[in-house]
């Protein structure tokens, strides 16, 4: 039975309840326990690729790998130009010492007493133990950043992002408002125009795009990446939906106030839709920050690059390497990190509250 | 949105006037890195531009997937550099511009660069740019690990099946998870096809992929699939043509042997070093011939730009000995000029391994196949690189044999190749 | 009504000042010339005035080249331009179907886009269903009664904002030989397992991760319908002492059936579609065990040396009348509830 002294007019507390006064029923267990795998699940894999993107290579080599970036610590040996690196070793008596090591060939390795330079040992790899202490390898985000012409490559992102987001928003938002006010003919074949150019994936049309974007000669600026992705399907369909809900009652009190239908589109409608704009401004921000093969494809100098294609520069023909990579994929997940944690209330409320009827 | 406009033209005018003087000539060169290519080619032209004022080059990187992807739609649709680095030297080459015009000296360039000059244009005589470095296909051994097992390296002659049974025996001493490692890549495997016999060409210089020779090293590469000796987790792991190489693995000394090639002295030397011997061997034996493939870059001028003597400028300053040997000097590359790889180049490197990779690399040029040297000539190449290494790879996992994997290939050149010709 | 939650007041009317200002401007300067037109062609034709900047980009950047990518298909060659293109008719779609046995993609002329559309079918069989399934739950698990419900919701919306590629590096971070995962087997002292060479454990991190990246949009979208729900319906039965599983079953669900119906056919859409995840993840491997029909296309068009826009384009021009099929079903099912 339900505990009636709770709040029971929302659907939450009548599904959801604790069943019987102050013990857990299994549904709560199996509530709270999903949230906190559910947390794990969404973010460790997220922490531990930040966590990696601060190793050196050898850390990122080790097996099995350690969470935290450990670097290891170095001495200055008498008789050598270069600190050598420390290490724990389990002579053959069973004592440990530490001790620098030379170099190391296969799978035995020069050593030295640092206090006794003199003497070189030979010791199995097996037998070390490298001495560490946490070491941030800024090295992975600095090498690369100083390659490249980073901060402009952040500025052209930025600006493709906000331009994108403004034309996106006025047009779709005003085709919305077209289909949702009106009832005209012709209305359902443009919902289903709209619905079916969501289903074709860029690779398909990428050479053709790239033709018409050849001859309106927008080739190598900016507005080659901001306008084809413009006008997205998706953000028509949530903000009409969302413009659906919205009492007709208003509409025509503002229309008897002779109020144009333009002034009716941005004074009464919009302000009530904010919460969906909100939504797609989040969306097409993202969309337009994350997007690779386009602006790669269309944009070959290198001052109009964006972020994503600049980092990925470093990938040549012939190496991979994971400690920039990491790196780099972190760097591109800055601004989607900062724009969650200050904009995650409207995702979550507005896609809620767009009401998919 | 008129707003926006311009922002965009203010912002573009001011990065224009801050960049460069009035009237002065902006070339654009296409480039990708496989290590530190870009600073060095980066210091040469900062040299460039001060000899030549009026002349501003600007260096694009880009990832070398656009190179090999976008560069041909780019140039097709007519929006190309005006000078790009290539490795699809014959396919693009009707995009490339003859610089016969618009430099110095012909003549150094073709006594220099001559047999270079037909990877580029393979139809005809022109000039069209120069190797930003010769590669050759060869393996690499850990001989630490050799010294380790106490197992003797295969000396010159040595066929790949007796290295495939010395690596096996190293491994098995010393518990080292892949024995042989070779990087996915047709092209990798050409050079060891050719030394079985493979002859790549009919009479009439058409693909004849499949033949006893190539049957030969596709079945050798099958059965160190299935016996262990190649692991699964490099080839097995990617479809189609995708590239996978297998030098963070050898660098871990999880590798004894390692096919690939030149190209990676200098990043072993960076990340190596002298953890290990990583020792380049000269190319194992088939029943043919002991070779590898050739290879390399180049930088090639482009047809349609709209700056040809400029370029022609440029080209002639980067083509100079000087200038070549510095880079390749700083790279650690083989050199692409004939006049250098006889008088030799200091390298930049101290490390003895990279010293004697680099002799060993550049005293197999010699020895090189006829077939290899037209097999890299050969402008659709990489249709057969391409079929040879996805449709052995479908066989070594399983999903064809190896009978309908060698149909299959002749089957994707002819496909390809009847729709390049239409 | 839809059950609204109150949106911050702060931010939202920060945001609102910044941007506002010029936008107004704008929007004044805009109505002169507008509210002209409505004069001269009446309330009744405005729709069409409102939907042409967004139709005349369609129009532009996807209608003309899909015509123009169905034209491709029509051709043959190697050149980039339409007109230097020879006609080839239908051959490439004949190419395309050109099979001995349309079950065995071994028997087939074109054999990578037959395993691609079985690897496609398979792939998006168990994605869609579990990727509903755990929207469902994730939707009934935070609809109850939790505290910071919104900081719950935000965490399962986490991924879905990450590009695919960074998606699928995480991933491949975690699965490599060497990776976490494979080291947390050892330490529970099972053995390493080599997830991308099994075509097996390959498919299941490639539906997986797909779904892990996706599942917080359906999620929050059954989480809108699950609260449009009215109240009194639940009273009622609870009055009537129905159980909680009848409550469920019958009542939840179906009117959650809308919802859960736009859930479905958008996932398959964009499962049909799936590419930059699983292209970065496995590469397709192994062999062509997840090699997904998007990918075929790309690699027909891009990566081989001889481009050939005219089978790539003829090979997509067949998705797209798989997936608009797909979506005519969508309409028409969500039509007859309607009406029913």
């Amino acid at each position: 039975m339900v505990d009636a002294t709770q709040s029971p007019r929302s659907v939450g507390a009548l599904l959801g309840a604790r069943r019987g006064r102050g013990k857990l029923h299994w549904t709560d267990v199996f509530t709270y326990g999903y949230l906190g795998f559910g947390l794990f699940l969404m973010f460790a894999p997220v922490v531990w690729l930040v966590l990696s993107s601060f190793k050196t290579p050898a850390g990122l080599q080790e097996f099995p790998p350690t969470f935290l970036p450990l670097g290891q610590i170095t001495a200055e040996v008498e008789g050598y130009d270069e600190p050598l690196l420390l290490f724990d070793v389990t002579m053959e008596d069973g004592t440990v010492q530490q001790l620098a090591q030379v170099r190391r060939i296969g799978i035995m390795a020069q050593m030295v007493d640092p206090e006794n330079p003199g003497e070189r040992l030979q010791i199995p790899i097996a037998a070390r133990e490298p001495v560490r202490e946490m070491r941030m390898a800024w090295e992975n985000y600095r090498d690369p950043l100083e390659r490249f012409n980073f901060m402009r490559y952040l500025w052209n992102s930025v600006i493709v992002t906000f331009s994108a987001t403004m034309v996106t928003l006025l047009i779709n938002s005003m085709a919305a408002y077209g289909l949702s006010i009106y009832e005209f003919r012709g209305r359902n074949a443009i919902m289903l125009f709209v619905i079916g150019t969501l289903m074709i994936p860029i690779t398909v049309i990428l050479v053709p795009v790239y033709l018409v974007v050849t001859n309106l000669g927008m080739i190598n600026s900016l507005w080659a990446v901001i306008l084809p992705g413009a006008a997205t399907p998706t953000g028509v369909f949530l903000l009409r939906q969302y413009m659906l809900t919205i009492p007709r009652d208003l509409i025509e009190a503002a229309r008897m106030d002779k109020a144009s239908e333009w002034q009716i589109y941005w004074r009464v409608v919009m302000p009530l839709a904010m919460p969906a704009v909100a939504v797609l401004a989040i969306f097409s921000i993202m969309w337009r920050w994350n997007e690779f093969l386009w602006p790669l494809i269309v944009l070959n100098r290198s001052e109009v690059y964006t972020l994503q294609v600049g980092l990925n520069a470093f990938q040549g023909e012939l190496d991979v390497q994971w400690h920039y990579i990491l790196a780099m994929t972190v760097v591109t997940l800055i601004p989607v990190v900062i724009v969650f944690a200050f904009l995650q209330r409207f995702i979550t409320t507005g896609i809620a509250s767009s009401g998919m009827k | 949105m008129k707003t926006s406009l311009k922002l965009m033209a203010a912002s573009s005018l001011f990065a224009l006037a801050a960049g460069s003087a009035a009237a002065q000539t902006e070339l654009r060169m296409m480039w990708y890195n496989d290590g530190i290519e870009g600073e060095v080619m980066q210091s040469i032209l900062d040299r460039f531009e001060e000899a030549h004022p009026d002349i501003s080059v600007t260096l694009d990187v880009v990832p070398y997937q656009a190179v090999l992807e976008s560069l041909p739609i780019q140039l097709a649709a007519g929006n190309g550099p005006d000078i790009a680095r290539v490795t699809d030297l014959g396919g693009l080459s009707e995009h490339y511009l003859d610089l016969r015009p618009y430099i110095e000296d012909p003549e150094y360039w073709e006594t220099n660069f001559g047999p270079f000059l037909d990877w580029l244009d393979p139809d005809g005589d022109a000039i069209n740019g120069f190797m930003t470095q010769l590669t050759v296909t060869g393996p690499y051994v850990n001989r630490t690990l050799f010294e380790q097992a106490g197992v003797d390296l295969p000396g010159e002659g040595a066929t790949w099946e007796d290295w495939a049974a010395a690596v096996n025996e190293v491994a098995d001493a010393l518990d080292i998870p892949i024995p042989m490692a070779w990087d996915r890549s047709g092209h990798r495997v050409a050079g060891p096809a050719i030394s079985q016999g493979a002859a790549m060409f009919d009479e009439e210089g058409n693909p004849a992929l499949v033949d006893e020779g190539l049957q030969r090293m596709a079945q050798l590469l099958y059965d160190w699939h299935q016996d262990g000796t190649m692991s699964l987790e490099l080839w097995g792991s990617v479809s189609g043509s995708s590239y996978l190489g297998a030098n963070e693995d050898f660098a871990n000394a999880n590798v004894v042997m390692y096919m690939s090639g030149s190209w990676q002295i200098p990043q072993f030397a960076d990340t190596i070093g002298d953890a290990f011997d990583w020792w380049a061997v000269p190319a194992p034996c088939g029943a043919a011939a002991c070779t590898g493939m050739p290879g390399g870059a180049a930088l090639a001028a482009i047809a349609d730009t709209e700056h040809p003597e400029e370029v022609g400028i440029l080209m002639d300053y980067l083509a100079q000995e000087e200038v070549l040997a510095e880079f390749y000097g700083r790279t650690l590359f083989i050199p692409g000029h004939l006049g250098l790889a006889e008088g030799g180049i200091e390298f930049d490197a101290d490390d003895p391994r990279a010293v004697h990779a680099l002799e060993t690399f550049a005293a197999a040029v010699p020895g090189i196949s006829p077939v290899a040297f037209q097999l890299q000539g050969y402008p659709n190449n990489r249709v057969m690189f391409n079929a040879l290494i996805s449709r052995l790879n479908e066989a070594i996992v399983g999903e064809l044999t190896l009978e309908e994997a060698y149909a299959r290939m002749e089957e994707d050149i002819a496909n390809q190749l009847a729709e390049s010709n239409r | 009504m839809p059950h609204v939650d109150k949106t911050p007041v702060n931010t939202g009317e920060m945001l609102q000042n910044v941007v506002a200002w010029p936008i107004r401007i704008l929007f004044k300067l805009l109505d002169y010339p507008i509210s002209a037109i409505q004069r001269l062609i009446g309330i009744r034709r405005m729709p069409w005035l409102f939907l042409l900047p967004n139709l005349a980009f369609f129009g532009m950047f996807v209608i003309v080249p899909l015509f123009m990518n169905f034209a491709y298909s029509l051709t043959g060659g190697t050149e980039l331009f339409l007109r230097d293109r020879p006609l080839t008719g239908t051959e490439q779609y004949g190419f395309l179907f050109d099979c001995e046995n349309y079950a065995d993609p071994v028997s087939c002329r074109e054999d990578r886009f037959w395993k691609g559309i079985f690897n496609t079918s398979v792939f998006i069989f168990f994605q869609v269903s579990f990727m509903v399934l755990f929207s469902l739950i994730t939707a009934l698990v935070l609809n109850r009664e939790i505290r910071a419900r919104g900081f719950w919701r935000a965490v399962f919306f986490f991924p879905v904002l990450l590009s695919p590629v960074v998606v699928a590096l995480i991933w491949k971070w975690i699965l490599l030989r060497d990776g976490i995962l494979n080291a947390f087997l050892i330490s529970i002292g099972l053995d390493r397992i080599l997830f991308f060479v099994s075509p097996e454990w390959a498919m299941f991190w490639a539906v997986f991760v797909s779904i892990w990246a996706h599942m917080g949009f359906y999620t929050l979208i059954l989480l809108a319908g699950l609260q449009a729900i009215q109240p009194d319906l639940y009273e009622a039965a609870e009055m009537d002492g129905t159980s909680k599983e009848r409550v469920f079953f019958r009542i939840t669900l179906p009117l959650l059936w809308p919802n859960m119906l736009v859930v479905i056919v958008l996932a398959l859409i964009k499962g049909v579609q799936v590419f930059d995840e699983v292209y970065v993840l496995t590469g397709g491997g192994p062999g062509t065990a997840t090699q997904f029909i998007v990918q075929y296309i790309y690699n027909t068009a891009f990566t081989n040396q001889v481009q050939n826009f005219g089978l790539a384009s003829a090979a997509s021009m067949v998705l797209g009348v798989v997936l608009f099929v797909l979506t005519l079903t969508q309409l028409a099912a969500t039509r007859r509830r309607d009406n029913g």
